[in-house]
């Protein structure tokens, strides 16, 4: 560093004013993609008053619309939970063949179309589809029905979770845990002691991606759902359900809930994400020696 | 380790945990998406090719691939200034500004389309005045080249803030000190070690946008051979109960899809080895 300050500091940045043309042109960029599209969903949900709003909100509909999102979330997320653990631990603690190529198949659902992951299941499960008949005869409901939704969602937010945890358990490697074992703890006292106080952070990310996702899907969701009021719309089709009758105030005030789901979502993953970082360069530090011994 | 399956390890859980992720796996994402591909299958060559270059169909493709590269082109460019500032410069609001560029994955996609449109209706904040100028964005190719710009707005930035970070300021001191100009450091010191982060962006907002539904079906107007996106065409596919044909559509779409992911996966390899032969 001695002999780099001996130059000048303009050699190596920017003029001024070219400084102050990049950062204006980034922030009339974001403000004309993010911000405008934000204030519109709150000022048009408000647009005829707080009272209004209130009343869209608690109408029957919205409120079985609201029961349902959180139910798909509550079922879809721990399932992905457990999914992401099991498949991180197994990857990066052990050595096996077709590791990389199982990698690449957890990630494959974010490289799907949101409708063609509703149409899989349609075509499995569907009236037309290969298991539809006997599904029928059974009198059991999938498609067009809260267990696709759930399918659905599970799908489209698949690979969250592992993807967050595989890099992470990965470079803090296997000392601990073994140090563990070799000290008498059992299985679950060593994850739970060791293996689970390390990744949590990692863990929350995931999980806060997930759920927001699992909240706001619409592509998937929609080609499963049949969109009946009521029963089967989740809020992102309630929300398309209201606009497209022209109801764009309850539209709005759905969507309005879904935005501020969204923010909330932004300032966690910004919390946490420090931390993470943190996290994951304390194992890389300290990393590439107990990758050398084991 | 040849012959070798799995190391041993004092560790337990191997195969729970392997078992168990490879069965979820299989159930959720392999099962399903090969039940596409058998559907596929179960048309004749040329009922398959019938599907496909139905004009209808064929103009899908045709905006969804446009637009999303146009829109790719777009992230790509606003992309690599925002990243760039983001990175080099201390401005206030900063760190706001830093959370709110993964808005885009946050936000529910029918809340972005619903918003997206009503300001670029011939009414909306913005369309009033585009429509003052002749321009229409709603219900037109350009609303669905704005909303899958919106939708791949984060991945650009996202991919290049770290290789930027990490970019060591002593070899752009260097290129100064041995006499090379601003202009010359950034063409020939610093771009070099951006593209392939640059490249991946692109592919992955491309990748986006191309399967992207939510946001594009409000701004879109969905008119029949002008503004109608091919994943609209699978839904309209399977409104008429035709899931053959929808099966059809989704699988020229996802081998699409399925060449974007390798592609990625190859630029990613390209990225890390310069990186780990230092």
């Amino acid at each position: 560093m001695g002999t780099g300050t001996a130059v000048a500091p303009r050699a190596i940045g920017e003029p001024a004013v070219v400084r102050w043309i990049l950062i204006v042109t980034a922030l009339c960029f974001l403000g004309l993609f993010l911000v405008v599209p934000l204030a519109a969903i709150f000022v048009q949900a408000l647009e005829k008053g707080i009272g209004v709003y209130l009343v869209s909100l608690h109408e029957a509909d919205a409120l079985a619309a609201i029961r349902l999102t959180l139910l798909t979330a509550a079922i879809a997320v721990p399932l992905n939970l457990v999914f992401g653990v099991a498949a991180a631990w197994a990857i990066a603690k052990f050595e096996f063949v077709g590791k990389s190529v199982l990698i690449t198949l957890i990630d494959l659902p974010f490289a799907v179309s949101p409708v063609i992951s509703g149409l899989i299941y349609v075509l499995l499960f569907g009236l037309q589809g290969w298991l539809g008949p006997w599904l029928a005869a059974q009198d059991i409901k999938i498609i067009f029905a809260v267990p696709g939704i759930v399918l659905a969602t599970i799908f489209v937010t698949f690979p969250f979770i592992a993807r967050e945890l595989i890099p992470l358990m990965q470079a803090q490697g296997t000392e601990e845990e073994q140090a563990a074992r070799v000290l008498g703890a059992s299985g679950w006292q060593m994850f739970f002691r060791v293996t689970l106080p390390n990744i949590k952070w990692g863990l929350l990310y995931g999980v806060i991606l997930c759920n927001a996702r699992a909240m706001g899907e619409f592509g998937a969701v929609s080609v499963v759902s049949g969109h009946i009021r009521g029963l089967t719309n989740t809020m992102p089709l309630h929300v398309e359900i209201l606009y497209n009758e022209y109801n764009f105030v309850a539209a709005f005030a759905v969507a309005s809930l879904l935005a501020m789901l969204a923010l909330v979502t932004l300032a966690a993953k910004s919390a946490v994400e420090w931390r993470v970082a943190r996290q994951l360069r304390a194992a890389q530090s300290a990393g590439p020696e107990e990758g050398r011994k084991s | 380790m040849g012959l070798v399956l799995k190391q041993r390890s004092v560790l337990p859980g191997f195969g729970l945990t392997l078992g168990f992720a490879v069965l979820y796996l299989s159930l959720i994402v392999l099962v399903p998406l090969a039940a596409l591909v058998i559907k596929s299958t179960s048309l004749t060559w040329q009922r398959f090719w019938e599907i496909v270059s139905d004009p209808r169909v064929t103009a899908s493709y045709r905006l969804s691939f446009g637009a999303s590269l146009a829109a790719a082109l777009i992230n790509t460019v606003f992309g690599f200034v925002v990243a760039w500032v983001l990175v080099r410069y201390r401005f206030p609001g900063k760190k706001l500004v830093d959370a709110l560029v993964d808005l885009p994955f946050a936000l529910p996609t029918a809340v972005a389309g619903i918003a997206l449109t009503s300001i670029y209706a011939a009414n909306g904040w913005i369309g009033r005045y585009l429509e003052a100028w002749g321009v229409r964005v709603a219900f037109t190719p350009l609303g669905v080249m704005l909303a899958m710009t919106f939708i791949g707005l984060p991945f650009v930035v996202r991919t290049l803030q770290p290789i930027l970070e990490d970019l060591d300021p002593e070899i752009e001191q260097a290129a100064a000190s041995l006499g090379a100009t601003r202009r010359q450091t950034i063409a020939r010191v610093i771009l070099p070690e951006l593209w392939p982060a640059v490249l991946t962006g692109f592919a992955l907002a491309f990748a986006r946008a191309l399967g992207e539904y939510g946001s594009v079906v409000f701004i879109s107007g969905n008119m029949p051979m002008r503004t109608e996106i091919a994943p609209l065409l699978i839904i309209i596919k399977l409104e008429q109960y035709d899931s053959a044909g929808a099966a059809a559509i989704a699988v020229v779409m996802l081998a699409a899809s399925f060449s974007l992911l390798l592609l990625i996966n190859l630029l990613q390899r390209w990225k890390s080895t310069p990186q780990t032969a230092v």
